[in-house]
């Protein structure tokens, strides 16, 4: 089967730009997929949605889209509609003639056209506000305006510049949900952007987290949490504890470290490719951080004396920082229940279990 | 509450007095000398009121002494309101794609544009409606060119007609449609241009359905602009028509001068006046509805 969209080794600087907005990104998104392009602002994420849009040609490389070549084909040829981050809709229009306008320009017949806005008006519940102005309604209302007014003509990929950023808390939890359901029930490829790491868990089948230009991880949500390719995405996705450390042996992959920062040895399932005596940065997301009994053994291995700064209760949880000898802070996020009565000033052991620590090379 | 209203009428008092002295008095002055009989001499017989002048505009007095309908006025009236309207429909057939390739300008090149847009201001109008005389004369460079380049043959002969008034007055209220229209074509935000092209619109239909009607206030208030102006041209009509066919402006200063007569002069400006109130209302209720539906 063809990729939905093929990227294939573009690149995009712009004129007095000093460093290229994509430096040579490669992807292929396949039909019917929630994917996300994650990344810092400047990253290049919303250049290459303009390079799909076809608001953006690339400087080399190239966009298929269902297996056709793009080349230079205007935004109006293409299966490709946007919902900007702005909205952007049509302030002289009303919300059905907004959301019609696409296919006016499909020429299809008035009847038609009628009983498609019918149809989209409903699936996004936006019944009776078919002749209200756009701006005679709420953000979330005018989000879903925007939302239908791209989907009407049915598209094959529909393209989110971080459409969500303008609404609030509650507002942004409801439209993600919404999102989810609207790309299941319409089968339609869904390119969306955003900087937000936990959107883009919550929602996208697959996502590419972007840097400077450049793809640093494909994957699914768990993979990318669980496994991030090099430190950047460790730390972007997610929280993450880095600790530096040394290799002290090493038994087929699994590996020893003594860290920088205290005596404590930790183990870690796959050691990668570093050698015995040479400087990694391991990586343990603070919920598989457990407390130990406490008294335990000093030299046991995988356990952590870590001396409690701080604690932050957030009813289902509790995060527990502190600080090695040497500054490098760590955080716990303890369920309630296993928090006991830590208390700050407390010395407590934590437990790093050998398949959660991922080894990086500093 | 007392002291905000008081400062209201103190901030507004020097536009009211200069409103009532400049233009509320001139109009009052020129309601009564309209109804007044003309003096021997020209000037008015002040106190002897009479409807004459108002009759004038559409009967006049046969041979016999009969009073019959004459349509001479009322046909200059139509003439300048067609010359406006089409003045009108140039100067936005010219000035609308010249706004347009000023927004696409960057901005210092935008700058420039507009200055080069107001530069005939910096010129007498009279001086350069002069120096059509002399490009549009047969024999004058427009003559010369159309001939040299075998476009036409003979003279052009179109010195002191209303073509000649025509193209006067649309170069002289271009800039009057361009600069609204610019703005208005400014304050669009492109990324609306770009959700219509990405919807699947083509540059004309970006144009008719998004850009226009996004830019219609700025069209409007160009329209109106041009043509309350035009209507009462005098200067253009004078010099390139030639003074043949008759506008409102050279009739009404005709009546004032040559022809003697200040009632009708009167009459005249004061029916124009009122027409033109009458077509502002009746676009600006347009307006108003055409917003109102989708």
């Amino acid at each position: 089967m063809t990729a939905a969209i093929g990227i294939s080794a573009v690149r995009k600087t712009f004129p007095g730009a000093e460093h290229p907005a994509l430096a040579g990104v490669s992807l292929d998104i396949a039909e019917n997929e929630f994917f996300t392009l994650l990344g810092p602002s400047g990253c290049g994420k919303t250049t290459l949605l303009r390079i799909i849009a076809g608001f953006e040609t690339p400087d080399a490389g190239e966009l298929r889209l269902g297996g056709v070549a793009m080349g230079t084909t205007p935004p109006n040829k293409r299966s490709v509609n946007t919902v900007f981050q702005s909205y952007a809709l049509f302030p002289h229009m009303s919300v059905a003639a907004n959301i019609a306008f696409a296919l006016e320009m499909l020429g299809r017949p008035r009847d038609a056209i009628r009983a498609r806005v019918a149809e989209v008006m409903r699936l996004l519940r936006l019944e009776g506000l078919g002749d209200r102005r756009p701006n005679q309604l709420s953000g979330g209302q005018q989000q879903r305006v925007a939302l239908g007014r791209a989907l009407a003509s049915a598209p094959k990929v529909l393209l989110l510049d971080e459409p969500l950023s303008a609404l609030d808390l509650k507002l942004r939890r409801d439209m993600q949900i919404e999102l989810k359901r609207l790309q299941a029930e319409t089968g339609i490829t869904f390119v969306f952007v955003t900087h937000d790491q936990e959107e883009a868990l919550t929602m996208s089948n697959r996502i590419a987290v972007m840097r400077g230009g450049a793809v640093m991880q494909v994957g699914g949500p768990a993979e990318i949490y669980d496994r991030p390719a090099d430190l950047f995405v460790a730390d972007f996705i997610g929280e993450a504890n880095l600790m530096p450390a040394v290799l002290v042996d090493r038994k087929g992959p699994q590996g020893r470290f003594r860290l920088t920062g205290s005596d404590a040895l930790v183990v870690a399932n796959d050691a990668g490719t570093i050698g015995v005596g040479e400087p990694a940065m391991l990586m343990v997301r603070p919920e598989r951080i457990g407390l130990g009994p406490l008294n335990a053994a000093p030299c046991d291995v995988g356990v952590i004396a870590l001396r409690v700064d701080a604690l932050a209760y957030s009813g289902s949880d509790l995060m527990l920082h502190g600080a090695l000898a040497d500054g490098t802070r760590l955080r716990a996020r303890l369920s309630g229940a296993a928090a006991g009565d830590a208390a700050v000033g407390d010395t407590v052991e934590l437990i790093v279990p050998p398949d959660a620590v991922r080894v990086y090379r500093p | 509450m007392i002291g905000q209203r008081t400062h209201k009428i103190v901030q507004t008092a020097p536009t009211m007095v200069f409103l009532a002295v400049f233009m509320i008095a001139p109009l009052v002055l020129m309601a009564y000398v309209s109804v007044l009989e003309r003096g021997a001499f020209g000037g008015v017989a002040w106190g002897k009121l009479t409807g004459v002048a108002y009759e004038k505009l559409l009967m006049e007095h046969d041979l016999l002494g009969n009073l019959v309908f004459n349509g001479d006025y009322i046909s200059i009236f139509a003439r300048s309101f067609e010359l406006a309207a089409i003045t009108s429909a140039l100067t936005l057939a010219v000035g609308l794609p010249t706004a347009l390739y000023m927004t696409t300008l960057a901005p210092r090149r935008a700058t420039m544009m507009l200055f080069l847009v107001t530069l005939p201001f910096w010129t007498n109008l009279l001086v350069r409606n002069f120096a059509w005389i002399l490009i549009l004369r047969n024999g004058g460079q427009l003559d010369r060119f159309l001939q040299g380049t075998g476009l036409t043959r003979g003279p052009l002969d179109i010195l002191y007609t209303p073509v000649a008034t025509g193209i006067g007055l649309t170069y002289s209220f271009l800039p009057f449609m361009i600069l609204p229209v610019y703005v208005a074509l400014q304050r669009i935000d492109p990324r609306l241009i770009e959700a219509a092209f990405d919807l699947g619109a083509d540059r004309l239909r970006v144009l008719t359905r998004v850009v226009i009607p996004l830019a219609a206030p700025g069209i409007a208030a160009g329209v109106v602009l041009v043509f309350v102006p035009c209507l009462g041209a005098y200067v253009s009509p004078e010099l390139l028509g030639g003074g043949k066919s008759l506008m409102i402006g050279n009739l009404i200063e005709a009546q004032f001068g040559a022809s003697r007569n200040w009632p009708f002069g009167a009459a005249l400006a004061l029916v124009l006046v009122g027409v033109l109130l009458l077509s502002l209302a009746l676009l600006s209720r347009l307006q108003r509805r055409t917003r109102r539906t989708p």
